[in-house]
């Protein structure tokens, strides 16, 4: 049984780690940018841009002060195993991550960001309706609980379009040359960025997809489907061909990486929806054991071999539970 | 005071700003600000110069370094605010009031994310005799965050929260920043736009257009979403 009080201590200290401690993967990645653009002449001013990111990285890590003041809206991603047995259930489990984000709000500080769309009523704590997001995923053959929390900027970087089958390859490069040139101009989109795609599902799902895809997979990592992990690659090279660099500037630093999840869609459609995590890409992962044990990662490993399956079944389902094709 | 860093100017200036200061400011300096600055977005702007409220404080009297902020800060118990990281919001949404804020307050330099037009800086800033700075990042929270020595006073908090609040703020080294705009209205932002605009249309060579068009749709990259 996990209890209570461990879901609400890993909550509380992932909003600090998330707030405070830029995710290695990102951080090597963006090293490695600083450096490319650092070695081209018409890059200077990107390059200037990011070595103060690095530097603000720093700063924050010592001082233990959040590196970005926008809080974006802070959420979380639940992945419970199969077996897991929370003190409480889930809605004790809403209740610590409710609380943890209050907490952190005050004790880190963050700053207080969620507000009612129309009165603007800020409860100062970013909590509020529908806030923070909680979303959930499932494990076969676990009874841990991991708790992911991310912290992203809403404004500027994110769009959706519906393509047709027909547009092809060709439309998803046009969409997405679209997306970065309107948002990377001034840097909107708080380039170089984690570019997330989702590629297909049902509208709502498309969007779901592309900020998972952005948010809850690590720099590097490709999609196991080889034609998508080619695609994958092919898309970073084309943002990073623009010609803008950090801020909008001139250089070649727009894309970190891309990342593509894709979902069975309506059979005469091809949604695509662009996300962007932006130079404070704020994520951390915690796994609870059953015996209340809490180890800390940066890697949400959201997007398991279950999460992505296409079949009916999946292996070591229960036979009351198995349906024949 | 101005010196050089790796090819690029750096400048110390100190808040509130004399009119001399600006004038020797090039784009794409690199700037670190002592004294006081203050910060106010759209709030503060649709309570005074909207509603047409008094202003809570002599705004005027204390700075003419206007930040487009919400600073992640929190107030103690005991009354004594906390504050962590600070970064800019997108300035281009408060070009409108503008105009009459410079007219009021004195304000000479507008400090945010993302500037505005090179128009808005012509027509707005140039008659006023402002400029622009920009911070850097987008954001340096952390960095900004330690160039603040104090928070000298906070108004309009139960009115209109942390976020929107006015903050005016003791800074010592407080930056980077980068000269966006100078006193001619030049913009460094759409100086780059205009190089990196010059080749974007062969980005697109061979691509089909999509099968459903959307309303208001543009072709011309050269456009800006601002």
């Amino acid at each position: 049984m996990i209890t209570s009080q461990r879901m609400e201590d890993a909550a509380l200290a992932l909003m600090h780690k998330a707030a405070i401690d830029i995710p290695e993967d990102y951080l090597d990645a963006l090293r490695a940018m600083t450096e490319a653009e650092a070695a081209k002449d018409e890059a200077g001013l990107s390059a200037f841009v990011l070595e103060a990111m690095l530097e603000n990285y720093q700063a924050a890590e010592q001082d233990r002060r959040p590196m970005c003041a926008d809080t974006g809206v802070p959420r979380y991603f639940v992945k419970a195993g199969n077996e897991a047995r929370l003190q409480g259930g889930f809605v004790e489990l809403e209740r610590c991550l409710r609380a943890a984000t209050a907490r952190a709000t005050q004790e880190i500080p963050l700053r207080p960001n969620r507000v009612h769309p129309l009165s603007r009523h800020d409860n100062g704590d970013n909590v509020g309706i529908n806030a923070p997001e909680i979303d959930y995923s499932f494990e076969p053959d676990a009874d841990w609980l991991e708790i992911t929390t991310v912290h992203k900027g809403g404004l500027f970087g994110s769009d959706y379009r519906m393509l047709f089958p027909g547009d092809g390859i060709d439309g998803i490069k046009r969409f997405l040359l679209d997306v970065l040139i309107a948002f990377g101009k001034r840097g909107l989109a708080c380039q170089p960025a984690i570019v997330g795609i989702g590629l297909g599902g049902s509208k709502d799902t498309c969007m779901v997809l592309g900020k998972q895809a952005a948010c809850l997979r690590v720099v590097g990592e490709r999609n196991p489907d080889p034609e998508i992990a080619a695609l994958e690659l092919e898309l970073k090279d084309l943002g990073n061909s623009i010609g803008m660099g950090a801020m909008g500037f001139v250089g070649s630093s727009m894309v970190v990486d891309c990342q593509i999840e894709v979902g069975y869609c309506h059979t005469g459609g091809m949604p695509m929806s662009v996300h962007c995590f932006c130079l404070s890409s704020r994520r951390a992962t915690a796994r609870i054991q059953a015996d209340g044990q809490i180890d800390y990662r940066h890697d949400p490993r959201w997007f398991t071999p279950y999460m992505r399956r296409d079949t009916v079944t999946w292996p070591g389902t229960t036979a009351a539970s198995r349906r024949t094709g | 005071m101005a010196g050089h860093d790796g090819g690029i100017k750096t400048y110390r200036l100190t808040a509130p700003v004399q009119p001399d200061d600006l004038a020797g400011l090039e784009l794409g300096g690199v700037v670190y600000l002592d004294g006081l600055i203050y910060t106010g977005r759209e709030g503060v702007y649709r309570r005074l110069l909207d509603q047409g409220e008094t202003p809570p404080v002599d705004l005027a009297g204390i700075s003419n370094v206007n930040f487009h902020c919400s600073p992640a800060a929190a107030i103690d118990d005991d009354g004594t605010f906390r504050v962590g990281a600070v970064t800019a919001t997108a300035s281009f949404r408060f070009a409108k009031w503008l105009p009459q804020w410079f007219r009021q307050t004195g304000c000479r330099v507008i400090i945010g994310k993302g500037g505005m037009s090179e128009r808005d800086y012509r027509e707005i800033f140039v008659p006023a005799g402002a400029v622009y700075l920009t911070t850097v990042g987008y954001g340096t929270g952390a960095l900004l965050g330690r160039g603040i020595q104090a928070v000298e006073g906070v108004h309009w908090l139960d009115e209109l929260g942390i976020a929107q609040a006015i903050w005016v703020l003791r800074v010592k080294e407080f930056g980077p920043l980068l000269v966006e705009s100078d006193l001619a209205g030049n913009s460094l932002f759409e100086r780059h736009n205009r190089r990196i605009d010059s080749h974007i249309e062969s980005l697109y060579d061979g691509l089909k257009p999509p099968a459903l068009r959307r309303f208001g749709e543009t072709d011309d990259k050269t456009d800006e979403l601002i």
